[in-house]
């Protein structure tokens, strides 16, 4: 094989293999990409139920209850809130009143049935996307002070 | 009181010792490359004891901090914050590194160690090429020192001095935390030696096969402790619930893990130019960006910009300091890469059957991978900047397990192929032969798995399959060596007794992925079930009867827990009890959830308590982990592999000098 004929095989092999990578994850962002919602968002923006995506808001004070495994809590902006259905054990950091993250799918009778409720590394600290959501529902009232 | 001002004083020390430091690394980051710039050895000579005087120095501070915590001295912050006098003893010590600023000062405590070792045992390097690397190091030492010394202070006080501390996070609050940050910071620091030689080579203009030589023992240390740090970290995750699994493709443990891809890859291109010095440019690049990677992730972690579970203070001031770091070192490196390439003359191109070009389609689907990592890890912030804060998305482990599985599925594959080639020319009907071995374990091992869960997942025989292939494969390649089958058993073994280390860790860092292969795609066939149990009942998982006998409740040293009895039954046999707890950190109002874990080969039975109710009954979470111990074993001997190799003599440290090592290269291509 002569060098030349040689390197041009080498250059095909790399830019078939990118071509391969791009088109992976093309597909990959367009089956799998998970948007963040606030509740007011599930209220105002029509999602397609079992869409998966992520609610994050504050666990309503008083809205929590267990039935077996299974835990029901509403999750709030202020300005609204979605009934949560969760079964298995909730993070150790998961409280009334905290902001918390929770992934899975809207049902088709509006409860939003999660699939993993995230944990914080911190109890002070505010997921970001949860803050943003307060910020836009009027309801923030500042960083809960930690340097 | 006397004892009060000793105390002081120690962490004035510390604190000044932290800012002599900084002025050192003020001196190392120029003044030896202006010597070696203009030929004054005097000048250059300047590099070492610059560099061992700044790792002292901040040796000190870190001693002084670890004393501030160890003694519980809360006119500290950073102690206040983070510390209890009720605390263990362990997590007083390893707290010097759990807030931001303490683990920033381990972070260039490492910097500075690394920097001294080049400077104590590279003797017989260049001193050029010796003086302008340290005076790489010292100015990724002055960046980060600054950063440090201006927006996370940890010697910082507070008047009038609080009486009691704030505790450490009770999550934080494991053996874990004493091991996995520096084991990865080890890793990822490491990589800067490989960045700093890459840059220094490039002002100088030249890069031949000794340079690779005097790279790779330090890539293999940084690359082997990063493996070890990543399996730490992911088996913490693992045990202690709240972290989110064995691997989540969390952001933060992408950013360790795009190093490890690319370092991997630097690894083996550094083979390829110092046994047939081509391949230069493109290993240089992969230096520089290994090394960006590791500073991306060290933004990526103390900014703050992305949700994660690892990221705790977002502070935007320190998120724009860091970023201005990122901005300069790759930058700056980047351009002086595309000033530099084109002078470095390839060393022609090669025969895509052959060890070499077996190690460029490494390099290709490495790279490959960690673009995609890449890609996903970032993705997230570029659509939340593009919207400007509108559109918030996260990408999770499916887009994961859509585009980096099947990138590396050729890689294992060809994993075991490569290191039956030969140098310049390789057979592969040959290389397939050697391999008949492997290719048939895999088959019985596939099979097998098929047969004994006929009704399980699909993939997951396949990949045990893959695994017996890797652990054959790897295997294969000392029976190969030392021609065993061929030649007489004696014979053999006293080939195998004269194999260099090298050819030790490399069978064992391939056997190592397979490992780890068989320990993952033992995970497809978890069995979970998540029931209400109340005392006295029972409930059955993977064969095994869990008794729930009692709930007690206790004291621990700052704790107090919650402890539920097991009794694991087979038929009415007892196999073992286990104690799944529930603490409570009465100091920060936190608390944990600790599972028992009964681990064998076959797998971990791993259980979690939860919280109970009115009635008494609890929830209780029961898996069988199939195969999982295999994950962290597997790695473990991965990083094993690279300390073998690293043992070689062929990688001393101290390099041999700049001439004979060319012969010496030449002697062993021909050898091979």
């Amino acid at each position: 094989m002569k060098p030349k004929r040689r390197r041009l095989y080498l250059l095909l092999a790399g830019l078939g293999g990118l071509g391969v990578a791009t088109a992976l994850v093309l597909k990959a962002f367009n089956d799998n990409l998970v948007f963040f919602y606030s509740p007011t968002d599930l209220k105002t923006k029509t999602i397609p139920p079992e869409r998966r995506m992520r609610l994050g808001g504050l666990v309503e004070t008083g809205s929590v209850t267990r039935e077996g495994a299974t835990i029901r809590f509403r999750i709030t902006d202020g300005a609204n809130a979605v009934p949560v259905v969760y079964t298995g054990i909730l993070p150790d950091l998961f409280r009334e009143g905290q902001g918390v993250v929770t992934e899975g799918a809207l049902a088709t009778d509006g409860a939003f049935r999660a699939a993993s409720v995230l944990a914080k590394h911190d109890e002070n600290y505010m997921p970001r996307e949860v803050a943003d959501a307060l910020k836009a529902a009027g309801q923030w009232k500042g960083a809960s002070a930690k340097p | 009181m006397e004892r009060g001002v000793g105390q002081a004083m120690i962490v004035e020390l510390g604190h000044f010792a932290l800012v002599l430091g900084l002025m050192v690394a003020l001196v190392q980051a120029w003044l030896p490359l202006l010597g070696a710039a203009r030929g004054d050895r005097a000048l250059m000579a300047v590099a070492v004891p610059a560099a061992q005087t700044q790792a002292l120095l901040l040796l000190i501070a870190f001693f002084a901090l670890m004393h501030a915590f160890v003694v519980s001295d809360f006119s500290v912050a950073n102690v206040f914050n983070n510390s209890h006098t009720a605390k263990p003893l362990l997590y007083k010590v390893a707290g010097t590194w759990a807030s931001h600023e303490g683990s920033m000062l381990l972070w260039v405590l490492i910097l500075a160690l690394f920097g001294a070792a080049v400077a104590s045992f590279g003797r017989n390097l260049p001193p050029e090429l010796k003086a302008r690397a340290l005076a790489v190091q010292g100015m990724i030492a002055l960046a980060f020192l600054a950063f440090i010394v201006f927006t996370s202070n940890p010697f910082a006080r507070i008047d009038p001095a609080p009486l009691e501390g704030r505790d450490l996070n009770p999550l934080l609050q494991d053996p874990g935390l004493a091991f996995h940050p520096p084991l990865l910071y080890l890793g990822y620091v490491g990589f800067s030696m490989a960045f700093s030689f890459a840059a220094a080579a490039l002002i100088e203009g030249r890069i031949d096969a000794a340079w690779a030589r005097w790279v790779r023992p330090w890539t293999l240390a940084a690359w082997a402790c990063l493996t070890g740090g990543i399996a730490l970290g992911s088996w913490w995750a693992y045990y202690e619930l709240g972290w989110g699994g064995w691997w989540f493709w969390d952001p933060v443990e992408n950013a360790s893990f795009m190093p490890w891809l690319l370092g991997t890859a630097l690894l083996h291109s550094a083979i390829v130019v110092e046994k047939r010095d081509t391949l230069r440019a493109w290993t240089i690049l992969l230096a520089i960006l290994t090394f960006s990677l590791s500073l991306m992730g060290t933004f990526l972690v103390r900014s703050g910009v992305l949700t994660s579970v690892h990221t705790f203070a977002a502070d935007p001031a320190r998120g724009l300091f860091i970023l201005g770091i990122l901005v300069i070192a790759i930058g700056g490196s980047l351009t002086l890469f595309a000033i530099r390439a084109p002078t470095l003359k390839s060393g022609g191109l090669f025969a895509p059957i052959s060890r070499e070009g077996g190690l460029l389609l490494n390099n290709l689907l490495l790279a490959a991978a960690a673009a995609t990592v890449f890609i996903g890890t970032l993705y997230p912030l570029l659509i939340d900047a593009l919207s400007q804060g509108g559109d918030k998305v996260s990408v999770g482990p499916p887009f994961f397990n859509a585009t980096f599985v099947p990138i590396m599925i050729p890689l294992l594959l060809a994993l075991a192929v490569g290191p039956m080639l030969a140098w310049k020319r390789g057979n592969l009907s040959a290389a397939f032969r050697r391999l008949a071995p492997a290719a048939a374990a895999a088959m019985a091992v596939t099979l097998l798995a098929f047969l004994l869960a006929p009704r399980g997942p699909v993939l997951a025989p396949f990949g045990l399959g893959l695994a017996a292939w890797l652990v054959v494969g790897g295997l294969m390649t000392l029976v190969e060596r030392t021609g065993l089958f061929a030649v007489t058993v004696s014979q053999s073994w006293a080939r195998l007794i004269g194999l260099p280390r090298g050819a030790f860790g490399l069978a064992l860092a391939h056997a190592g992925i397979g490992i780890v292969v068989a320990g993952i795609s033992g995970s497809a066939w978890q069995e979970e079930h998540i029931v209400s149990l109340k005392t006295g009942e029972r409930l059955t998982i993977a064969g095994t009867v869990l008794s729930f006998v009692a709930v007690t409740e206790g004291d621990g040293q700052n704790y107090q827990y919650l402890r539920g009895e097991f009794v694991q039954l087979r038929g009415e046999r007892i196999l073992g009890q286990m104690w799944p707890e529930r603490r409570s950190y009465p100091v920060t109002r936190t608390g944990t959830t600790e599972a028992a874990i009964d681990t064998s080969v076959l797998g971990d039975l791993y259980l979690v308590l939860g919280e109970g109710d009115e009635s008494g009954a609890y929830t209780v979470r029961a898996y069988f982990n199939p195969l999982a111990p295999w994950m962290w074993i597997g790695a473990l001997i991965m990083m094993f592999g690279g300390f073998v190799s690293l043992t070689d003599t062929r990688y001393r440290v101290g390099a041999p000098a700049r001439a004979p090592s060319r012969a010496a290269v030449a002697a062993a291509a021909a050898a091979e």
